[in-house]
């Protein structure tokens, strides 16, 4: 990775700030994804919900606000959209309270 | 007079409704609207299965839950007019007010699942989260005789986050208890990447799901109930069989929230998250299950919210600047079975960690860690539910979290905080 960032051990950006376009194309390169302009719609829904209400969201959630169908986030993010999303967009991990 | 409007009267408004009449003077009418002449204790409906619990116990006249001096309106909500301060109901003339308070909850879709009120519902596949589908499996559970019993959360954010898993461990206690343990595969699937999240859970509480044999299917997001074939298919063409489904719905808000401005996309209310005011609104406030706030949709979270929001409240009254007070904090019980149960105490900022409870050092219950103490506790507290939690009496429990006795090291230790 060109860009110097610190994450957890799962992968998942440690600081928010950190967050850059540029680093969510390196970090989805990794993961073996190239964003095009749909995935983009995914992950800007996801941050934008996440910085309102302070939580990353359910794929319901992404879906209506980016207006792309459940089914296509799986083809976009194949094995596991919950957290590729999560770890690209730069939001925490999906959690419960326990 | 000027009125103070709340919308919904389950925990969180009934509580608010008789906290703010204690607080106002007679200046102030106090007015909630709900629907439903029933109030339902709601952690009951994680025993009514198993028969432990009975509905004469869970349930009580709505009538007798608020009292004198709140004025109930026993109709729906159509629509929330903030510019004119008006909320238009489906019996009568729009109500207006000086502050609106949105305590409507949440409620489960099982209509935005393919299949899942197809021909299964109530016969194989059940909720537990309403009176009629807790009732409806503990019919199904008496005549079951083994099998695959599969407890599927189909995605976050749902009321209660630690009851699907007490029901798996329940489960787990009363087939023992009925000899058919060895005959039952049990089985939880959950959206979320384990059955716990947080670091230190993961590493203190995985024990429970290894020792009670139960298999976890993690990120499993149910897109079809296949009623026809028994299984439960994911978005991502992965298949659960099962003979008996307990499924844990999506969650949305209220239905003039999910069709007016002031919901989000699933009906939640846009929230400060420490003043509690509606974001981008100033006589408009949200408390309970209705927020989109990332705090636990929990009984107890409604309780602190109420003690805080009723300052902020006559602060704004006053005239003077809101208080972000509110920390996120919760604190549940976790039944695990057999007797035991554990108690968990956490804010947006801290997880649940290990220490004692309410008194620092002392207890009497311990925190994150299995008790007969915690079990009993858990039971006792229906009373104090009906007696203390929704008349709003003083209950010696600190609406903020406090970090005094709990083991911060034991987290940092766990990579979590």
């Amino acid at each position: 990775m060109t860009v110097a960032v610190q994450t957890d051990a799962e992968g998942y950006l440690a600081n928010k700030d950190d967050w850059s376009e540029e680093l969510a194309n390196e970090l989805a390169t990794e993961l073996g994804i190239q964003l095009g302009d749909e995935h983009w719609k995914v992950l800007n829904a996801a941050r934008a919900i996440e910085s309102e209400s302070g939580s990353s969201p359910g794929l319901r959630k992404i879906s209506k606000r980016s207006e792309t169908p459940i089914k296509a986030i799986y083809k976009l993010f194949p094995d596991g959209p919950a957290k590729l999303i999560a770890k690209i967009a730069g939001i925490p991990k999906p959690k419960s309270c326990l | 007079m000027k009125t103070v409007l709340i919308l919904g009267a389950g925990t969180a408004g009934t509580a608010m409704a008789h906290k703010l009449r204690r607080k106002l003077s007679s200046e102030w009418a106090v007015e909630v609207v709900d629907p439903s002449t029933k109030h339902l204790y709601q952690p009951g409906l994680l025993f009514l299965p198993f028969g432990d619990e009975t509905e004469a116990r869970i349930v009580r006249d709505r009538g007798s839950t608020l009292g004198k001096g709140i004025t109930w309106h026993q109709t729906e909500v159509k629509a929330i007019d903030t510019e004119h301060r008006l909320v238009e109901i489906a019996a009568g003339g729009p109500l207006s007010y000086d502050f609106l308070i949105i305590a409507s909850g949440t409620r489960i879709r099982p209509d935005l699942i393919e299949g899942m009120l197809g021909a299964g519902w109530r016969k194989s596949v059940f909720d537990f989260y309403t009176l009629d589908g807790a009732k409806a499996l503990e019919a199904a559970l008496s005549n079951f005789e083994g099998g695959r019993l599969v407890v599927n959360v189909v995605e976050m954010p749902i009321k209660c986050p630690v009851a699907p898993l007490e029901l798996t461990f329940l489960a787990d206690w009363y087939l023992t208890k009925r000899g058919i343990r060895d005959k039952t595969e049990l089985v939880y699937a959950t959206p979320l990447d384990g059955a716990f999240t947080k670091p230190l859970a993961s590493k203190t509480l995985g024990y429970l799901l290894e020792d009670k044999g139960v298999r976890v299917e993690t990120e499993f997001m149910t897109g079809e109930v296949d009623a026809e074939n028994n299984v439960i298919r994911s978005y991502d063409e992965r298949e659960v069989p099962y003979d008996l489904l307990v499924t844990i719905p999506p969650h949305t808000g209220a239905g003039f929230l999910e069709d007016s401005d002031l919901g989000d996309e699933l009906g939640f209310v846009p929230t400060d998250p420490h003043t509690l005011a509606v974001r981008g609104h100033e006589r408009e406030f949200c408390i309970g299950d209705a927020t989109d706030l990332p705090s636990s949709k929990a009984g107890s979270v409604a309780h602190f919210q109420v003690d805080l929001l009723s300052e902020n409240l006559l602060r704004a009254m006053d005239g003077k600047e809101l208080e972000p007070t509110f920390d996120g904090h919760s604190n549940c019980f976790v039944e695990t079975g057999h007797g035991k149960a554990m108690l968990i105490d956490f804010n947006y900022d801290t997880e649940p960690l290990p220490g004692q409870f309410p008194i620092p050092h002392i207890g009497p219950l311990p925190l994150l860690k299995e008790a007969r103490r915690n079990h009993w506790a858990k039971l006792a507290f229906r009373w104090v539910y009906w007696n203390g939690l929704l008349p709003a009496r003083p209950i010696p429990i600190s609406p903020t979290m406090s970090l005094a006795g709990k083991q911060l090291t034991v987290a940092a230790e766990a990579g979590g905080a």
